[in-house]
């Protein structure tokens, strides 16, 4: 197929769109006067019902939590399909024999001391940062997707500063690889736990608290704080395979 | 129809990524395509539940009972933002391999790919 055709057969569908679409939404409120009942009555409910002020981790933690169980798992899925396409493999062996030796991931002369003191001291903060995001989120926008992607940030400032050992230390260890996996499990625990009650999967059958404190709002909060240390996790892995295979590129290149 | 127009913001968001993938020379600019194209549910989404003079649905500083824009519509969203996430860590990982294995990153020379 030609350049010219395919554009074509883009123009056809475009068009083919625009007719659907503006179809679809003649019927549609217009922009600003939200009509639907679920949006109000959920956010009416939500904190009486599951002593959690911030409505949207209440739907996605508990009123939709099975939805997000799928999602983790389609998170947990990627990485582990990432991290089979990019795994080294027979034949490269000069990116395996990289991996055995740490010496070559010995690092460039450093930028700028300015830089690995900043990181450094950035560091800790981003790590508590993400802490905190990651356990608030029943009570203000954050929670456990958002913390974690924080945390898993934190250890690039050491990619930054130049000094990829430490950040090879940290998500190397088996470790992160296990944290990843019962993060998963634990979602799904929790569900299990609520079976084991009497009570549907995904029952928020913990003690809801008051409203307003950190522990409050039963499984919310629990299952938050799991999905933090799963993405976090899942987050380091996915860095870690792009960054070695960047590694593995530049020392061939070198030799 | 002038009342609608998010919804015509987030079709033009879907197509320059759909034209981007269309247009494409390279797999990498294709993903980032994808990814350009899945922002339209985004703005989609948000504009279904907006509400003028709504407050984010947040009660931890508002009484419960205000009026608030739609916080179904917002969950939904956090999904996408996932989801997209982790398309794009698997697609660039699959360029990373049809670079390794067909030695090109344009997406017309990957022919050599058989079922």
């Amino acid at each position: 197929m030609t350049e010219r055709h395919r554009l074509l057969l883009f123009l056809a569908g475009a068009c083919g769109l625009a007719v659907l679409y503006l179809a679809g939404i003649r019927n549609l409120p217009p922009w600003g006067q939200y009509r639907g009942p679920y949006g109000d009555v959920i956010a009416q409910l939500a904190v009486f019902q599951r002593h959690a002020t911030d409505t949207v981790n209440a739907i996605t933690y508990d009123y939709r939590g099975f939805d997000t169980l799928g999602e983790e798992f389609i998170l947990f899925s990627a990485v582990t399909g990432v991290m089979l396409l990019l795994r080294p493999e027979d034949g490269q062996t000069s990116r395996a024999g990289g991996e055995k030796n740490p010496a070559s991931f010995r690092d460039r002369a450093a930028l700028s001391e300015t830089v690995q003191v900043l990181a450094s001291g950035v560091f800790g903060f981003s790590v508590l940062f993400g802490v905190y995001i990651g356990t608030h989120g029943q009570l203000t926008p954050g929670g456990g997707f958002q913390g974690g992607v924080i945390i898993a940030a934190a250890p690039m400032l050491l990619y930054i500063a130049e000094n990829t050992e430490a950040f090879r230390r940290i998500v190397s260890h088996p470790v992160t690889e296990a944290l990843e996996a019962a993060g998963a499990a634990a979602y799904a625990l929790i569900g299990l736990a609520a079976l084991a009650c009497g009570a549907p999967f995904l029952t928020n059958v913990l003690p809801l608290g008051r409203t307003g404190d950190v522990l409050s709002s039963g499984t919310i909060a629990l299952i938050s704080a799991c999905v933090g240390v799963e993405v976090a996790a899942a987050f380091l892995l996915l860095i870690w395979e792009y960054l070695r295979e960047i590694l593995a590129r530049a020392g061939n290149a070198e030799a | 129809m002038l009342a609608h127009y998010p919804y015509f913001i987030a079709a033009w968001v879907f197509l320059c990524g759909l034209y981007g993938i269309v247009r494409s020379r390279h797999l990498v600019h294709t993903v980032i395509s994808l990814a350009i194209l899945q922002t339209s549910t985004y703005i989609l989404l948000l504009a279904i539940g907006f509400r003028k003079g709504g407050y984010a649905p947040i009660f931890a500083d508002i009484h419960p009972g205000v009026v608030t824009v739609d916080p179904v519509v917002q969950a939904l969203m956090l999904t996408d933002v996932v989801v997209e996430a982790t398309v794009v860590a698997l697609l660039l990982a699959m360029v990373v391999k049809a670079y390794e294995k067909g030695g090109t990153t344009s997406p017309d020379d990957l022919r050599y790919m058989r079922g």
